[in-house]
């Protein structure tokens, strides 16, 4: 028989029952969970010849693999979620055996417990901006003038054009600040994550902000409310969600055999 | 062909999940490599050992664009398809 290991997908209280559907993981097989004290650890089995470490080097390698087994972890960590608060565990992280699962349970229970009390009543909501510069017609008082000769009267124009982008460039970039303290003040907490790449995003416009925003399910209605009237002219708003807390449970739990071994 | 779906806030907290296909990949990915809980060490694996910078960009970019599916007209016509701006993607 080929090797398996353990694929972990979240952690999450124990709410005392199964999931209500059988839940498939990243290889097809079914999901469960492992508990201890309150805590409720989902896994499935992997083989070891996709997810060992050197095979793993080359499928990382392949998007249609790296999306597949994305979306099959997502689809995971969110019927956990909808059962229970759950911290969502990092793509990819495979045990040897169900045994040091447990044992990490055990081990960081109270740090476990305490990142689940965090995000205890609350989902994450993405929220995308974008800037949508305008090509602003020169203002006013830099107009060109009938009395300029044709040299100064370019220069004057491609000068306010200059202008008027950076200008428009500093609002919007402004524009995305306040829009992000403005969520953040109705979040229990936010974070921001790096601003898409273009190439992956498949959008030519500079985006702004990429913040994630954790919210309490009773203010869910007044956080989308508050996106949609921030919505404008210069800036074009995405929001997404809600998801599972995925940008609020980033803690490093660091390794836990070593502490095994110290342990008496 | 990648899109995203762009629900207006509302429309989303009255169906209260974007449906897992919608979901675009790179969002996810933003969550699944930069957020979660991580462990080290004690494993067989984690995407923490795998430098990201291995997974090439140019086939991360060119299966976004040919793996995702064809967006279907939106109800409310809210469906905004990035790559229809004019140009081509920078590949």
């Amino acid at each position: 028989m080929a090797e398996t290991g353990t694929y972990l997908y979240a952690i999450a209280q124990d709410v005392g029952h199964p999931l209500p559907e059988e839940v498939a993981g990243v290889t097809g097989a079914p999901v469960r969970a492992i508990t201890h004290e309150g805590l409720a650890a989902y896994v499935s089995p992997v083989p070891l010849e996709e997810f060992g470490e050197e095979p793993l080097r080359r499928f990382l390698e392949d998007l249609d693999w790296v999306g597949g087994t994305a979306r099959a972890h997502d689809r995971v960590v969110e019927a956990v979620a909808k059962e229970a608060p759950t911290a969502p565990v990092r793509l990819v992280t495979v045990y040897s055996s169900e045994d040091q699962v447990r044992d990490l349970l055990r081990r960081r229970h109270d740090d476990l417990a305490e990142v689940l009390d965090h995000v205890t009543g609350c989902r994450e909501w993405g929220v995308k901006a974008y800037a949508k510069p305008s090509e602003e017609a020169p203002r006013a008082e830099e107009a060109p003038e009938e009395t300029d000769s044709p040299g100064t009267a370019y220069l004057k124009r491609r000068r306010a054009s200059l202008r008027g982008r950076e200008d428009a460039w500093r609002l919007a970039a402004r524009r995305a600040e306040d829009i992000h303290t403005t969520l953040a003040s109705i979040s229990v907490a936010c974070h921001r994550h790096r601003p898409q790449d273009p190439r992956l995003s498949g959008r030519e416009e500079t985006m702004l902000l990429n913040g994630a925003y954790l919210v309490a399910e009773d203010r869910r209605e007044e956080f989308v409310a508050a996106v949609d009237a921030l919505r404008g002219e210069e800036i074009e708003i995405q929001l997404t969600g809600p998801w599972a807390p995925y940008s609020f449970t980033s803690v490093d739990l660091g390794p836990t055999r070593a502490e095994t071994l110290d342990a008496p | 062909m990648p899109r995203d779906h762009q629900p207006r806030g509302a429309e989303l907290a009255a169906a209260g999940h974007i449906p897992p296909e919608r979901v675009a990949l790179v969002d996810l990915l933003d969550r699944l490599l930069a957020g979660g809980v991580v462990v080290s060490g004690d494993l067989v694996l984690s995407i923490a050992d795998i430098d990201l910078v291995r997974i090439s960009l140019r086939a991360l970019i060119t299966s976004v664009r040919a793996s995702d599916p064809i967006p279907s007209a939106h109800p409310h016509g809210a469906v905004a398809l990035p790559w229809d701006s004019g140009e081509e993607g920078p590949l």
